[in-house]
Parts: C-alpha cells; structure tokens; sequence
C-alpha cells in the first residue's frame, strides 16, 4: 500500500522533473546499499569491497566477463603445458599503477607470494594453494607452477582476491588503493561515498566515464527516493520488493540477471536427527520451493534442485529429486522412527532472503510435524555460531562462491556432508582440465548430492538493478563480485 | 557553589569509570570473532590466526582493558579494526555532521516548541489549548525516520527544492553541506517540539496556581504578565532537564535518522562497528558518548543552581 502512495507521488515529481534538461554527462553516482569496511580486497571478503574497486581500481591477469568467461587481463596470453601444471602469461606493455610505478612481472610474484605468505589475511587463500611457485621470465614474462592441475585456475586469478598490487603500495590499499584498472582512487568520504575518477595514462581502451561516486545507502525506502529524487543513477542490486516502484517506469529500467548463490536450507549432517537420509529426504519432500521464491524474492528466484547455478553448462535439473509431497514425507519421518515429527531450531542471518523463507519453511515443515523455532542472528554471531562452531540445526543461507560444489568434498565443512564417493569425484573433477569430461564429473556429483538430500536446495539468488533508462555498459548477471564500469555509458 | 560544583564532578568522573569497564567487558562478551567476519567463510583457519594476531585480538582481557584505558589517558583512543584509521579521527569527522544536525535541531524544536507551550498554557482550558495538545500528542506520537520519509517525498522526490539525503563535506561546499541537513533537522526536531511544547505547558499550569502568581495577580498584574514574569522562569527547569536528556539523546540517538537520509553520522558509525564487529572503534566511540552525554549533565545540573537559587543554597 505504501508502495502504491509512493509511487502517485513520485510519478507527480517526474512529470515535474522531465521539464529540467539533462546535459550528457560522464559521471555517474552508483548506489550501494553497503559501504565497505576498506578497499583492499585482498585482505577481506566483504562484497562490498569488490563493488567499488574489482575491475575498476584494481585488475588480475585474467578478467571475468559478465557470463562469467575467462578473458585476457593484465596478461595478454597465455599457455598451458600439457600436463596442466605449467602457465606461462606474457604480460601487457606500458601498463602503470596509478602512483605512476610500472607493473612488471616481479609485481605478479609479489602479488602471489604474499597471498601464500605464512601471515596472508586472503580470505580466498585457499583457492591458490595449488600455486607451488611463480617464476618471472623476463619482465613480461610470468610462470605459474602448480602442485597438482586445476580446472579453475584461470577463473581464480582473475577474481577480486588476487589483483596485483606492487609492493610499493601495497600495505596501504585498505585506505588509499592503488591498482592498474581504468578508474584512480581518489577519495573517501566515510560513511558517505567513494569517489573514482578515469585513470589518464590506462593502458586498455579508455572508459567512457569520467568520474564514478558511489553513495553509500543502507535502506531500501531511502535508496528508492535517492533513485526518484536522481541523487543516484542507480543501484546494481535491489531488494526485490521495492522493483513494483520503477518496473514500468520510463525513467528506469531494471536488469534481472543470475548470481551464483546458491540459496540453501543447509542442514547439520553430522547431527541427529538430520544425519538420517530420511529425515532429510522427508524435509525435501515438505518444502514448496514456487512458495518459498515467491515469498522470499517476488518470484525473481530460480529454482535449484542440487548446489549448482542454472546458467552453468554444467547444470542439469534436479529440482523434481523429492516433489513437494507432504504424505510422502510423513511415510519418511515415520520411517526414520519420528511418526510425530520432532523440534529444532533453524538460525536466520541478518538477510532478508533468510528471514522470509525461514518463517515460510517452518509454516510448511509444520505440516509434517516438524516444529522449528526461528533464531535471527546477526553476522558476526552466524559466523562464529554456525559456521565456525557448527553449533546449529538448520539454516538458510546463499553460497555466493562461483562453483563451489567442491565444499561437499571438505568433510570439515560447517554442514558436516562426508560421503568418500563425492570426496573422489571431486578430487578427479579439479585435476581434469577436458570439458566434456568436467561436465559429466559435475554432472554426477550434482545428482548424488541431490539424491543425498544433503541440504535443503532452494533458489538462485536472482540480480536486480534499477538503474537511469539512459545508462547502458552495465553487467546484468554476477558471475562474480563487483560492479564493473568499464563500458558503462549515457546515451541520449 | 563550590562544593556543589565539586561533588558533581567527582560524580562525573565516577560515572565515566564504571561505563568503560561496563562497555569493555560487556562487548567482550559478545558472540563473535571479528577476523572472521572480516575474511568471510571461505577463509583458511591459518588466515584468520593470522588476522587475530595482527588485531591484537589474543590478549587476555584484563590486559586489553588497561591497554586502552591508558591510551586514553594519554589521548589515543586506539586504531579501528576494520578500518584500519585512528578512533578519534574517524569520530571527529563525524562529529561534523552529528554536532550541527544536532544544534539545528534543537534550536528549530526550542523555537517552536517553547512558545507553543506557553501560548497553550496561557489559553489553558480554551480551543487554542486543546487544538495545540493535540497536534503536539500528534507529534511526539509520529516516528521521526516516517516524517523524514514524507519530507523527501515532497521536498525531495516532487518538488526536487532539497537533496533527498547523503552530506558534501563542509570544506568542499558549505552551503551544499547546509542544505542537506535542513531535512534531517527538520524530522528531528518536530517530535522533540512536541515533547518540548508539553513539558513547558505542564510546567506553567503546574507554577501558575502557586501562591505568587496569586500575589502577583492580587499587585495588579494581568494573567498574562504574571505568568511570563514570575511564571516562565519557574517553569524552566523542568524544561532545562527535558532539553539536556534532548541534546544526549539526539548525538547518540539519531541513527535512524542518518539511515532515512543516509548521512555520514555518529550513530551510523557505531552502528556498522557493532556489526562489523569493530570493538575498539565501539568503545572508545560508546565511551565519548557517554562522556558528551555526563557532560551534558553536569552542565544541566551547574544550570539548575543558575535558574533556581534554593538548589545551590541548599546543597552546598
């Protein structure tokens, strides 16, 4: 109803605001609905880092694209040994930091040893440790060596967690960030915004902005006038229940694109009574997911039957593994020796995606007798509680990582998932670089995960952006963390 | 006077004692283990040992509380865990936004708020009376972040006269700095006007049937004239107390407010560090709160002894 009224009289204000001209500009004011902790993303695993400066400050060897491919970054090329254990890159000429020093290989393997360092804060440490050495050839000459073949080493170092940085500045990127990309840091104003501005000596093709602010704000309400009222030119991912203010909008356009969460009951295995496939598979069976996704995401969600993205080529639908069925599930329960059901406790991080499906996922469970009781909780203790101390039963959560099936190979994994036959699929799935052969190790390892029941599988976590109906260049989908602004433009 | 004076500020430097060892060790005792948070989920355990140790995180307490007790004592108020910059630095720069968003707001509430009550206080039992209670009910009754919200709408979102929020630092542009806080001050003050406009009524109804107003009356002197000669003075401190709980209440309690209009405050500030799990910048940034907050009140309490004889007579 608020919705309703607010968008009357936001409707009056643009009739009224159509009458001012807009000059063509190159600037831009991107809204954030998060302000990060500080701005070297090497050092924390906060999104709201990458969103600033992936890609714009900062930039790795490879570069992701927007369908989540591989391109070239800082390093023009590259080649493969035939035992996938040798990469060689030949590095861009004439490409400079933006205190002016050059980059060269030996930055690379600054950059590398001390992601590996004994005392590294990587948060994504752990994706580079097949790295055993790095070898620079000659100053544009670069050698990876790896300890064992990695399909997903050219997508790593092209992440926001491995940008080179030099060591001339590297100890201070968490407040004056220094990188190769296409926008210089130049201010922060803290709690308010951070302010970027083209970079004049970039050695790429030059973007069409000339200066990108990002505006911190925290609520959906506020950031929906900030969007009316102009003071921002949009917001790269918005809370799904304001869209109905700015779809149909001719001022606005709103991007729906995919993410790569994977949004999930995640269920302690290792705990009774889910340690029992049937508890499980009758859990499965009394979710509805349309229900859920429309609920929690407005119906934006899409639909995962197992821990993999829907746009992957790898993805194969699982979704109708265990229908929703709620006498099927009661046979099941009554099965795993619980005919009445039994109690236990789902804890809700501070999302809003949580919060809803939570209260939604109880009202279904209750049907088949099982009771939860909803425990909102806020990051720091949802680390520390569920995901540090596997202290918990359920919860709901979005793993973000881009293919991050590999976490139900870790038995030490906070949902406790130990099955040998995963672990050794995994394991031949990270040392085969042939496609068709990655696909049908993927593809496997989805099924016996879905079969499993391992954790409940919901919804792909969907991108909305609203954003000015003049701008164009900005990505749609997320394959990885960040808001890239190398092609973003006006046009009349 | 002078041992009044005294013992308010023996009082003062107790009370700040016992707040930072009741900040520190409850926040010690919050769940939560901010290397992790800092490197998320996918962090390796090596990495975030590492990162505990570069925070200084592996002291016992009891260390760490005499650590920062005497830095403060020596004016450092220690080094921001996530942001990695001086406590003091980053609270001074937001003082300058809170301080004058204060300031305003409280003028704005006194301005209106004051008269208003002494206006339905002179016409008690009339028309004027009831209507101004009333909307003053409304007033202390409508959330402050709602009005805020209406404001944007109109001034910001249709008419577009007003920004509908964010700050431009003072240095950079001034009058755009001023600009931004007219909204923010404009939603903070209506609810304390009301407030304002109460007490200050209750007070003079409460004066005006006292034996002087009387006395007053009986020498020849209107209603009117009795009541903002003898009456209005009388009815201060009542009002003085409310206006300082106000001032303490608007530094630390405009965080909602900064939301609406995403403006880089105080509250705002301490509000992400308890998330983030920033515990040296929510202390020393609790504890200057806590020290503005007692300061506003020794203030308050010396002002009473300024308005009303009788208390420092009496307590000294």
């Amino acid at each position: 109803m608020r919705v309703t009224k607010s968008f009357a009289l936001a409707s009056a204000g643009l009739l009224l605001a159509t009458s001012f001209a807009f000059a063509q500009s190159t600037e831009i004011r991107v809204g954030a609905p998060l302000e990060p902790p500080m701005l070297d993303p090497t050092a924390g695993a906060a999104e709201a880092i990458d969103v600033v400066v992936y890609q714009n400050v900062f930039e790795g060897l490879t570069r992701i694209d927007q369908t989540g491919a591989v391109q070239p970054g800082l390093a023009s090329a590259w080649t493969v040994s035939e035992d996938g254990l040798t990469y060689r890159f030949t590095l861009n000429d004439g490409v400079t930091f933006h205190d002016g020093t050059a980059f060269d290989a030996e930055d690379v393997k600054f950059t590398f040893e001390r992601i590996l360092a004994e005392d590294s804060v990587n948060a994504q440490k752990a994706l580079y440790e097949a790295i055993s050495a790095v070898t620079v050839i000659d100053p544009l000459t670069v050698e990876f060596t790896l300890s064992r073949p990695d399909g997903l080493f050219l997508f790593n170092i092209g992440r926001g967690d491995a940008v080179i940085v030099a060591p001339e500045s590297a100890a201070n990127n968490a407040t004056d960030p220094i990188g190769t990309g296409p926008f210089a840091f130049v201010q922060w104003d803290r709690g308010s915004r951070v302010i970027l501005e083209q970079y004049g000596p970039y050695w790429g093709e030059k973007p069409a902005l000339t200066k990108a602010t990002y505006v911190f704000i925290g609520d959906t309400a506020t950031m929906t006038n900030a969007l009316l009222a102009g003071d921002v030119d949009g917001t790269y991912n918005f809370a799904a229940e304001a869209l109905p203010v700015f779809d149909g909008n001719p001022q606005f356009k709103v991007l729906v694109g995919s993410t790569e969460g994977e949004t999930i009951l995640s269920t302690n295995n290792a705990k009774s009574p889910f340690d029992k496939l049937e508890v499980r598979q009758a859990m499965a069976h009394a979710i509805n997911r349309q229900e859920i996704i429309d609920g929690a995401t407005y119906g934006y969600g899409v639909p995962i039957g197992s821990h993999f993205a829907p746009h992957h080529p790898y993805y194969i639908d699982l979704t109708n593994t265990y229908p929703y069925d709620l006498d099927k599930a009661r046979e099941l329960l009554t099965e795993a020796g619980y005919p009445d059901g039994f109690s236990a406790t789902l804890k809700l991080p501070p999302v809003n995606y949580a919060r809803v499906s939570g209260q939604i996922i109880a009202s279904e469970f209750a049907k088949v007798g099982i009771k939860l009781e909803l425990v909102n909780m806020e990051w720091a203790q949802w680390l520390e509680d569920v995901f540090a101390n596997k202290d918990f039963d359920l919860t709901i959560i979005s793993h973000v990582e881009p293919f991050d099936i590999g976490i139900y190979a870790n038995p030490d994994y906070y949902f406790g998932y130990n099955n040998p036959e995963v672990q050794a699929l995994n394991e031949t799935l990270n040392a085969t670089t042939d496609e068709a052969k990655r696909k049908e190790l993927a593809q496997e390892m989805q099924t016996i995960i879905a079969k499993d029941a391992v954790n409940g599988f919901l919804f792909e976590l969907a991108q909305t952006g609203v954003w000015n109906a003049k701008l164009e260049g900005m990505w749609q989908n997320a394959p990885v963390e960040g808001v890239v602004l190398r092609n973003v433009h006006w046009v009349e | 006077m002078t041992l009044y004076i005294l013992r308010r500020i023996f009082g003062f430097l107790v009370t700040l004692l016992i707040a930072a060892a009741v900040i520190f060790f409850l926040l010690d005792l919050l769940p939560g283990d901010p290397a992790r948070f800092i490197l998320g989920i996918n962090a390796t355990p090596e990495a975030v040992a590492a990162l505990r140790l570069q925070m200084g995180l592996d002291d016992p307490a009891i260390v760490r509380f005499g650590n920062w007790l005497f830095g403060m004592l020596r004016g450092d108020f220690g080094l921001s865990q996530t942001q990695k910059l001086p406590v003091a630095g980053l609270i001074a720069d937001r003082m300058a936004v809170t301080l004058p968003l204060t300031i305003f707001a409280m003028v704005i509430s006194v301005v209106i708020g004051l008269p208003l009550g002494i206006l339905a206080a002179r016409h008690r039992g009339k028309i004027i009376d009831t209507g101004l209670m009333i909307l003053a009910q409304t007033g202390v009754a409508i959330p402050n972040f709602w009005f805020g919200m209406l404001l944007t709408l109109l001034f910001a979102v249709t008419l577009r006269w007003l920004p509908p929020g964010g700050f431009t630092p003072w240095n950079e542009d001034a009058w755009a700095s001023l600009r931004g806080l007219v909204l923010p001050s404009l939603a903070l003050a209506l609810p304390q006007a009301a407030i304002l406009a109460r007490v200050m009524r209750t007070a003079l109804v409460d004066v005006s049937s006292q034996d002087f107003i009387r006395t007053a009356r009986a020498k020849g002197m209107t209603f009117g004239e009795a009541l903002w000669r003898h009456g209005v003075r009388n009815a201060l401190l009542p009002v003085l107390t409310i206006l300082g709980l106000q001032f303490a209440f608007l530094v630390a309690g405009t965080i909602i407010v900064e939301n609406v209009f995403y403006l880089p405050g105080l509250g705002k500030l301490i509000y992400t560090a308890i998330m983030e799990r920033d515990l040296v910048l929510v202390r020393s940034a609790t504890i200057i709160l806590v020290l503005v907050v007692s300061f506003t009140m020794l203030v308050v309490d010396l002002a009473y002894g300024f308005v009303d004889p009788r208390i420092r007579e009496r307590r000294a």
